[in-house]
């Protein structure tokens, strides 16, 4: 079993942070000092012990702001990825699975998708529909979902052609069970390491929307938005518009260092019991 | 020159092991990491021009010691003890400059898989020569020159050609001919052959076999040929050391291991296959009748690889499929069970006839008819336990849930000899003959009329695979079920066959009782398969050899 100490010190700091995040996420009413949009003081505080990481461009407590942000940034960050990671895995593995023209009109969709630049789709389609949350976590999640389906079907390619496949087709086994519990499992490990890397994508995909004024609406605190309120701040040596920054590279590194570790967990060919 | 110096010292001392320990950290799951034996305490002495032949199960340590004579450890195996003496120096102490001027030169080596150890990105003569030509002691165009000697010597064809070809573009049995060539071409003092034929095919392993032992001869390099099959390295050995879990266990001349072998382990080694197997007579029904089956690979214009097959399978009885790769038996299995639908033929099962595609069989016809695959590791989900496994088809076919249906599992487990301990562990927590026992274990949950065993016992070890035909045979008996076994070994046909039909080129071309195929007048081609099947005897290769009709496909 897992036993605490065997945690590598790298994943152990992944885990922390990562975990700080989610709590600050899910938690956010409850323990930041000020409210989201309450203004506080005047623009560009720098820090004290009321404001510990000063104030932003229109006098608001930039922790609270953070923490409020942490909320918004990860909830529609790992929304989209959970919808691109169904979507596209599954998806994927059916088209490995049946073939033939259905994965042929798959294919070709996907391919059509990805001809067109992320961005620039994504902000046609949310200018055009109403700017809400929640179309902002379709959006990216469809999008994302071409990557994931990609990669969902060269895995499941390879192993759909293992004997053990074969025999459960001549078992009789009908697809549902061949996708979910013969490919799937076997396909995890891939799709682990895509996760992480995935979900930052999608956390620096709504930052950039943000940044350009189509993702999360002020007054919702969200890190990109925040960038961009404070980037002006920069020229006067005001530091406010790095610190969602550095939270987006933080988040982005911790995320990465569980993945890997889950990653390790789980290549290599000991079934379902991972080196440790 | 090199070759008078080695006639001066011949006899004298040429390879001297001394208490040889080596030794690799393993990461078990769930557990701290831990230091393992893999030989322990071995020494051997090998004198110029003799063949030394190494044997033993897989994981005996017999490759391990092969590469220690080179200095190597493959893969985080560390040697920690002893000492390896090449031509009076102790190679462990001479550091990696030593290592380099030995490797190559004065030690050469000949790996199991020649498809790929050979790089396909180069012509097969960089290879070859490029030993000789980074240590120096042959210009390119000697070696080349050399090279296409030694090319004429294995019998390899055009041999002033095949140097421009790609590995891809010789044969398997030919590139390990070439690979033979490369270990000699800058005439080293010693050998190392990492079971050579064991990757070929029986027709194809005796001229492979030949070339070696007459090349090792000629040239009057000494050898350490490393094997599993005990009748294979008494045809080109002077000695034999016989291993286990990293122990020596026998070590003696080869008349006396073959003989008169005084370890049990070792008698073990040379009884195998001795399974006596009484003929059943045919019954008045055949369960199975495969009728004028023709099939091909891309469609009907494609190549045909059976052409106007027909054969019959008793209830309860063995017809055992004879051929070299490419014969087409297994595609016959494909047939059989509908992964690839005939373009001619049908196939009648138990009284009705099988539709031809898969996806159009009853859920009965399905159960009915089992297979067991060659590679046991890749014919289970790495991400099941056992019990999901065996437990499966159980599900499937009988609707059986729970309790019941872990009972009916450990009752299964019980059957193939394994037991309830077995339930929750992985595939990958299996030794090899464990493994093709679940999968013996899953075909028979489905209560199966007929089970086609695809090479079942290639994979294996002699002893391990020995087990499993013995079990086989006794499930045969308990549960009557009828086995249309593929194999290329008739060693393994003679234990358990029934009837026999030969495959040779997509037709059969032999087939009857096991008496009547096994007895004279053959055919040209089930002789060549007969003759090639490497007898427990000394001398045996000679004879066979002399005795062929003809060539083997490879060739």
């Amino acid at each position: 079993m897992l036993k605490l100490s065997r945690i590598p010190a790298s994943a152990a700091i992944g885990i922390i942070l990562t975990a700080a995040f989610v709590f600050a996420a899910v938690f956010a009413p409850w323990i930041a000092p000020y409210g989201e949009g309450q203004i506080v003081g005047s623009l560009w505080q720098p820090s004290s012990a009321a404001h510990w990481l000063g104030t932003d461009n229109l006098g608001r407590d930039l922790l609270s702001r953070m923490i409020y942000g942490a909320r918004t940034t990860l909830l529609i960050a790992a929304l989209a990825t959970a919808l691109s990671f169904s979507m596209g895995s599954i998806l994927g593995f059916t088209a490995a699975v049946v073939g033939g023209w259905i994965d042929q009109v798959m294919s070709r969709l996907v391919d059509l998708l990805m001809s067109i630049p992320t961005l620039i789709f994504a902000l046609v389609v949310l200018s055009v529909l109403p700017a809400n949350t929640l179309t902002l976590i379709l959006v990216m999640g469809v999008l994302d979902s071409t990557r994931v389906y990609r990669l969902a079907r060269a895995v499941a390619v390879d192993i759909n052609v293992m004997d053990f496949v074969e025999a459960a087709k001549l078992r009789g086994e009908g697809r549902g069970w061949i996708i979910f519990r013969e490919i799937l499992p076997n396909a995890l490990s891939p799709l682990v390491a895509e996760l992480g890397l995935r979900f930052i994508f999608a956390v620096l995909f709504l930052s950039a929307l943000s940044f350009l004024g189509l993702g999360v609406q002020p007054p919702e605190a969200d890190w990109g938005g925040m960038v961009k309120e404070n980037k002006e701040g920069i020229v006067f040596g005001i530091p406010a518009a790095l610190i969602p920054a550095a939270a987006i590279a933080l988040l982005a590194i911790s995320v990465n260092l569980v993945a890997d570790w889950i990653l390790n967990r789980t290549t290599d060919l000991k079934g379902g019991r991972g080196n440790g | 020159m090199a070759k008078t110096a080695r006639e001066v010292k011949d006899g004298g001392l040429l390879l001297d092991v001394r208490d040889l320990k080596i030794e690799a950290t393993i990461y078990p799951p769930g557990e701290d990491p831990r230091q393992v034996t893999i030989v322990d305490g071995v020494s051997l002495q090998l004198k110029r021009g003799k063949v030394l032949g190494l044997i033993g199960e897989s994981g005996a340590g017999k490759s391990t010691i092969g590469l220690a004579s080179m200095g190597y450890g493959r893969g985080g195996v560390r040697i920690t003890g002893g000492e390896v003496i090449v031509n009076g120096r102790d190679i462990l102490k001479g550091g990696i400059a030593g290592l380099r001027k030995l490797r190559g030169r004065e030690v050469c080596y000949v790996a199991q898989s020649a498809a790929a150890a050979f790089n396909p990105a180069h012509q097969l003569m960089d290879q070859v020569v490029e030993a000789a030509v980074r240590h120096g002691t042959l210009t390119r165009a000697e070696a080349a020159k050399r090279a296409v000697e030694l090319f004429k010597k294995l019998g390899l064809p055009n041999p002033e050609t095949i140097g421009k070809r790609y590995p891809h573009q010789v044969s398997g049995g030919q590139l390990q001919r070439v690979m033979t060539a490369m270990a000699l071409c800058s005439d080293p003092d010693l050998i190392v052959f990492d079971e050579p034929t064991t990757a070929l095919d029986v027709t194809t392993q005796i001229d492979v076999l030949a070339a070696i032992k007459d090349a090792i001869r000629d040239f009057g390099v000494a050898a350490l040929y490393i094997t599993h099959d005990l009748a294979v390295v008494a045809q080109v050995s002077d000695e034999i050391m016989v291993l286990r879990h990293g122990k020596m266990v026998e070590h003696g001349e080869t008349e006396q291991i073959i003989h008169h072998p005084r370890q049990d382990y070792t008698k073990a080694l040379v009884s195998v296959r001795s399974i006596v197997h009484e003929e059943k007579k045919p019954s008045p029904e055949p369960l199975l009748k495969v009728d004028s089956i023709t099939a091909a690979y891309g469609g009907t214009a494609g190549v045909k690889v059976l052409k106007n097959v027909s054969v019959e399978l008793h209830p309860g009885q063995t017809l055992a499929v004879v051929g070299e790769s490419g014969s087409g038996k297994s595609t016959l299995a494909r047939v059989i069970t509908g992964l690839l639908p005939p373009i001619e033929g049908s196939v009648r099962f138990a009284g009705r006839t099988l539709s031809r595609a898969l996806a159009q069989r009853t859920k009965d016809d399905l159960r009915e008819l089992q297979m067991i695959y060659q590679m046991a590791d890749v014919a289970m989900n790495p991400r099941q336990t056992v019990a999901t496994i065996i437990g499966r088809p159980l599900e499937f076919y009988f609707g059986m849930r729970g309790a019941e249906r872990d009972r009916r599992v450990v009752e299964l487990l019980d059957e193939i000899e394994m037991g309830a301990k077995f339930l929750d562990r992985y595939p990958a927590e299996l030794s090899g003959g464990q493994k093709q026992r679940v999968c013996i274990a899953r075909a028979l949950a489905a209560k199966p009329k007929l089970i086609i065993c695809d090479e079942v016992t290639s994979a294996l070890d002699p002893l391990v695979a020995d087990g499993i035909l013995k079990l086989l045979l006794n499930l045969q008996k308990i549960e009557n079920v009828a086995y249309l076994f593929i194999t290329h070994d008739l060693a393994t046909v003679k234990a358990i066959a029934d009837s026999i039909a030969v495959m040779y080129r997509g037709e059969v071309v032999r087939y009857g009782s096991k008496s009547t195929v096994l007895a004279p007048p053959f055919d040209a081609y089930t002789d060549l398969l007969l003759s090639s099947v490497p007898a427990m005897e000394i001398g045996w290769l000679e004879n066979a050899i002399k005795g062929r009709r003809m060539q083997s496909a490879g060739n």
